[in-house]
This record gives C-alpha cells, sequence and structure tokens, in this order.
C-alpha cells in the first residue's frame, strides 16, 4: 500500500513536471522562464527525495540540499539581471 | 515504525505532490505573469513541505535532514517570488486585461507628480 | 534500475533535450543561459538516478550554480562597457 502511495506520487510530480517543463519552453517572457525554471528546481528536488525513498538511501538527500542552497541564488541572480537590463 | 504510518506518511505524500500538480497547471492556466509567480511559488512550496512531511513519517531517522531542506525552502521559495516579481515589474511586462487595480502604478504616479 | 526509476531517467533526459533546444534556439542571452543551467539541472538529477550521489553534487554546485552565476556576472560587465562607450 505505501509502495503504491509512493508510486502514486512519483507519478504526479512527473505530471506537473511536464507542465512547468512546457511553461518553460513556451515563454513568453523571460520572467516567465525563470518561474518556470524555479518550479523545475523544486520539483526536481522532490524527485531527487523520492528517488531516495525508492532506493532507500540517505545520501541522496545531500543533493537535495545542495540544489535546495543553490537554487535560489541562481534565481536571485537572474531577476537582477534582468531587472537592470530594461 | 507501524505500517499504519506508512501510510498516513504515503497520503500526505500525494496530497504534497497532487499541489505540486496543481501548482505546474497554474503555471499553465494563468493569464499573466504576476499570476503564474503565484501559482509558481505558493502551491509548490505547501507541496514540497508536505512531501517532505510525508517522507518523515514514513521514514523517522530522515527527519532532520527533511527538516533542513524545508527551511532552506522556506527562507528562498518568498524570497525568489518577490524578486522575481520586482523584475518583473520593472520590465513592464504584459499585464492581463483583467487587471483591476494596480496600487504599485498610482503610488509610483503620485510619487511623480508631488 | 526499476521502472520508476527508469520513467524518471527518460523524464530528465526529455527535459534535457528541451532545454539544450531553447538554448540553441532563443535570440535572447538571458534565456540561453537559463537553458543551459535547466540542461546541467536535469544531468545531475541524472546522475542521481544512476546512483552517483557524489558526482550529482559536484554536478549541481558547480554546472548549476556556479557556471550561470559566472556567465551572468560577465554579462553584466560587458553590458556595463557597452554602456559606457
Amino acid at each position: 500500500m505505501a509502495d503504491f502511495l509512493v508510486y502514486l506520487a512519483a507519478v504526479l510530480a512527473g505530471g506537473a513536471f511536464l507542465l512547468a517543463l512546457f511553461r518553460f519552453l513556451r515563454g513568453p517572457s523571460p520572467v516567465d522562464r525563470v518561474v518556470a525554471f524555479d518550479v523545475l528546481t523544486v520539483i526536481a528536488i522532490t524527485g531527487i527525495i523520492l528517488a531516495a525513498v525508492v532506493a532507500d538511501r540517505v545520501i541522496y538527500l545531500d543533493v537535495a540540499l545542495v540544489y535546495a542552497l543553490l537554487s535560489f541564488l541562481g534565481v536571485i541572480v537572474v531577476a537582477r539581471y534582468l531587472e537592470r537590463g530594461a | 515504525m507501524g505500517p499504519l504510518f506508512d501510510i498516513l506518511g504515503g497520503l500526505v505524500l500525494v496530497a504534497g505532490t497532487a499541489f505540486l500538480l496543481l501548482g505546474g497547471l497554474g503555471l499553465n492556466r494563468m493569464p499573466d505573469v504576476f499570476n503564474r509567480i503565484q501559482a509558481g511559488t505558493k502551491a509548490t512550496t505547501l507541496g514540497t513541505i508536505l512531501t517532505l512531511t510525508g517522507i518523515a513519517m514514513m521514514h523517522p531517522d530522515w527527519a532532520l535532514k527533511l527538516l533542513l531542506i524545508g527551511m532552506f525552502l522556506l527562507f528562498s521559495n518568498p524570497l525568489s517570488s518577490q524578486v522575481l516579481a520586482r523584475a518583473a515589474e520593472r520590465t513592464h511586462v504584459h499585464k492581463t486585461s483583467r487587471t483591476r487595480i494596480d496600487r504599485f502604478e498610482q503610488d509610483h504616479d503620485q510619487g511623480e507628480e508631488a | 534500475m526499476s521502472t520508476l526509476t527508469l520513467l524518471m531517467a527518460v523524464l530528465a533526459a526529455v527535459a534535457m533535450l528541451g532545454g539544450a533546444a531553447v538554448a540553441v534556439a532563443s535570440k535572447s542571452t538571458p534565456v540561453a543561459i537559463l537553458a543551459a543551467g535547466l540542461v546541467s539541472l536535469m544531468a545531475s538529477v541524472l546522475f542521481v538516478l544512476l546512483a552517483a550521489p557524489d558526482v550529482a553534487m559536484t554536478e549541481a554546485a558547480i554546472g548549476s550554480g556556479l557556471t550561470t552565476f559566472l556567465f551572468f556576472f560577465v554579462l553584466g560587465r560587458v553590458k556595463e562597457e557597452q554602456d559606457d562607450d
């Protein structure tokens, strides 16, 4: 039962990933793409954690931790560049 | 932990990823950048926190690391959403025609007149 | 490799292809840099799925974090010099 729920969660996260990827590919403004990139990063963190549960390895969580630290740095750098460039 | 906690954690996990899916849906359905920022950051923050809680219920010995990840996300998501909204406002992106009121623009105009 | 891991790997690979296509096709430089960052993000997820968490951590820190940061820093400096002329 619990395994099934993990699989269902992975499928839902995959759907969210595809939707966010669609927005990233379509644009239209650069800020749209940055928002989509942010969402993709958060969903990637969820995906890594689900992979950690499926493989039953704690060490994968460290990668997710590095992501949580770095993703927001990237978004802020891009946003600062965009608002200065206008 | 017992099998009851496993299933309970799994249900919370599914609820969290459902919120992620709703966030992705909002990212595609919302009419302009500002609405998309709301869907993209608020829904996904709730979704990730619920996901982390669910997994902490399934694996109580991982709870500390999951708590750390959740704290970083709670710090970074509102910050990035605010910075993105400011960048969108300053680059004058297209607003939806259904925008009723823009307090920021009103304040800005009054400031220039004074 | 379980079926679920395989599906996640396929999804990451599709995202890498999409990001690479945007990086090549886009006319705006910031969007191209962001797309390159997406490619490296997904490469790192792929490394996790291939059971190499240390490689994934390095890729996340260097490829996705530092490279994007460096590109935008340099882009800002180039723009400043162009504005001075």
